[in-house]
């Protein structure tokens, strides 16, 4: 299972209802729910990826993140889990605005666009760039509105949405990021991971 | 035909009363079973059949020599297994395969009930099904399955007893039946009571019967059940067995004398009253207004793990429909997953093979299971 979702697993204590929008194969799910004991639900898209689900034994509603949040009353779960999807939404405001009336906590984790990485082959190769979380060409890539953990950190606090934790991610290594060093995490790290509430 | 042998039956004695304010008591409800019930009584499955289906869930069906209407989902190793589950099906109240319906004897004067039978609703049918579980001796389901007015069962028989299975598998249905829906059956209730020989509903059933009004409505229905695209894929405008069109009104397209042909066997094993009956019970469904409009409530006290499965190409009972029935479920906190399924072959789909709806079936049901006795 890779780092971001040990990550996101240890910001969710134990017996909590849990949703997974865009939960994929449920990886994350069946670990949450064997490890944390969650009543874990998911969202997917994919039919496919439904059914690897299903075969698994999750409880997963086909359905998408920016029409059928809707359907849950508010604060139904204890934890709304969004995993480098809100870039790829038409409109992430909307949804970031639904994860919080569905969660009584929601864990946002974004795809860094200020990541070094991403600045040097932009910088020098003057194309749009390619690493391991944005693996895609300009033509095909889902991303739609790509932001940097200092653009994503800003927005909340513009939206007076509190962050209880934001972490920085880099392969293995984690670490806390606070508005005093946030200009360094920004430019070191390949994904953020906040844990906010509204 | 001897039907009676194939027939097994349970007499309810207890009294039961009616949607319409009739009570009945001491009534047949035919069923069959499949699979053996466990020591433990907790691997049952109650299967409830569609408007025209009955009982006979798979197999050879005894009293029509054919499949078993639901042969592609049950059977030792399907997707409902019955090398682990013990299968229950009964045949509707209202039906034509032994259970309480209109071509019964009145006992108040000896004749046949016809259009006298009274008018029974989906909430009927369950109240009366359920007195198989205490014949069983099954304290607990573990899951109740259906599509079509089967889902509508399901759904009604979960809300009736919220406590009395494990797992719930609507498929294909609605908690509403819409203007549409009531369109079409309407249309085929006109044509078998605009048949002359339908007489009221006095007919003899083993002399003349509405065949022809009771065929058109099957024909009709049927169109309903598939989709354009697999209508166009699988007849197009291909001519039966001629060259060219004739310029008369025999069939000269293969689709319409498929449509004549399915009214034809039709007729020879469903009987047009209960065809009336049975429309108007899926016509009068409506469990929002059983709680005030408000369908979560229906489901409020229920702890049951839902599976909900819609068809891409099912018009009968869209997608939409189906997925309200999913937005009542969460705003209730119930434990609900639901799929879509991708099929060409309309409302029929869950009657089909179907392998990607099979395999959904199959895996929620297993793991549910295996779950379960994890848990124990």
């Amino acid at each position: 299972m890779k780092n971001e979702f040990k990550v996101i697993a240890d910001l969710i204590e134990i017996d909590k209802k849990v949703l997974d929008v865009g939960c994929a194969d449920g990886v994350l799910m069946k670990f949450l729910k064997n490890n944390k004991n969650a009543n874990i639900r998911g969202l997917e898209i994919s039919k496919e990826k439904v059914q690897e689900c299903i075969a698994k034994g999750l409880t997963v509603i086909e359905g998408n993140a920016e029409k059928d949040l809707k359907q849950f009353p508010d604060k139904s779960f204890d934890y709304v889990v969004l995993s480098q999807t809100l870039q790829a939404f038409l409109n992430p405001e909307l949804v970031l605005d639904e994860l919080l009336r569905v969660g009584k906590k929601a864990i946002v984790t974004i795809p860094n666009f200020g990541y070094w990485k991403v600045r040097f082959h932009l910088l020098f190769k003057g194309t749009m760039p390619i690493t391991k979380t944005l693996p895609d060409e300009w033509y095909n890539t889902p991303n739609l509105h790509m932001c940097t953990i200092k653009d994503f950190f800003h927005f909340v606090k513009s939206k007076d949405i509190k962050i209880f934790k934001s972490l920085a991610l880099n392969n293995l290594s984690t670490s806390l990021i606070n508005s005093g060093n946030l200009g360094i995490k920004n430019l070191f790290a390949d994904l953020g991971i906040f844990l906010i509430e509204k | 035909m001897n039907t009676e042998k194939h027939i097994k039956t349970l007499i309810i004695k207890k009294p039961l009363k009616l949607d319409c304010g009739k009570t009945i008591k001491n009534f047949p409800i035919a069923y069959e079973t499949y699979g053996s019930l466990n020591p433990k009584k907790d691997n049952a499955i109650l299967v409830f059949h569609a408007l025209t289906g009955d009982q006979f869930v798979t197999g050879i069906n005894p009293i029509t020599n054919k499949d078993g209407w639901w042969s592609y989902a049950v059977g030792p190793d399907k997707a409902i297994d019955t090398n682990k589950y013990f299968v229950i099906c009964s045949n509707v109240l209202g039906g034509c395969m032994g259970s309480y319906g209109p071509s019964h004897i009145d006992p108040s004067n000896q004749n046949i009930f016809g259009t006298n039978f009274p008018v029974i609703t989906i909430n009927d049918m369950v109240n009366a099904q359920y007195n198989l579980l205490d014949h069983f001796g099954i304290d607990k389901l573990f899951s109740i399955a259906g599509g079509s007015m089967g889902g509508m069962q399901v759904l009604q028989f979960i809300s009736n007893f919220p406590d009395k299975s494990e797992t719930v598998i609507p498929i294909a249905t609605t908690s509403s039946h819409s203007a549409q829906n009531i369109a079409f059956n309407e249309l085929g209730r006109q044509a078998i009571t605009a048949d002359s020989d339908w007489k009221n509903g006095n007919y003899d059933k083993n002399n003349t019967i509405p065949g022809k009004g009771l065929a058109v409505a099957r024909m009709a229905a049927h169109i309903t059940y598939l989709s354009k695209k697999g209508l166009q894929e699988k007849f197009g405008r291909k001519l039966q067995e001629r060259e060219d069109l004739k310029f008369g009104f025999d069939a000269d397209f293969q689709i319409e004398s498929y449509l004549r042909y399915q009214g034809s066997v039709f007729v020879e094993r469903f009987d047009a009253n209960s065809y009336l009956y049975i429309t108007r019970a899926m016509d009068y469904f409506d469990l929002a207004k059983q709680f005030k409009g408000n369908l979560s409530d229906a489901f409020i006290n229920s702890k049951a793990k839902f599976f909900i499965i819609s068809f891409t190409s099912d018009w009968l009972y869209p997608t939409q429909e189906n997925k309200e029935i999913v937005i009542a479920l969460n705003s209730a906190g119930a434990d609900v997953g639901f799929v879509e399924i991708k099929s060409d072959k309309g409302h029929d789909s869950f009657l089909l093979d179907v392998p990607d709806f099979l395999y959904a079936l199959k895996n929620f049901l297993d793991k549910s299971y295996t779950e379960k006795k994890n848990e124990e």
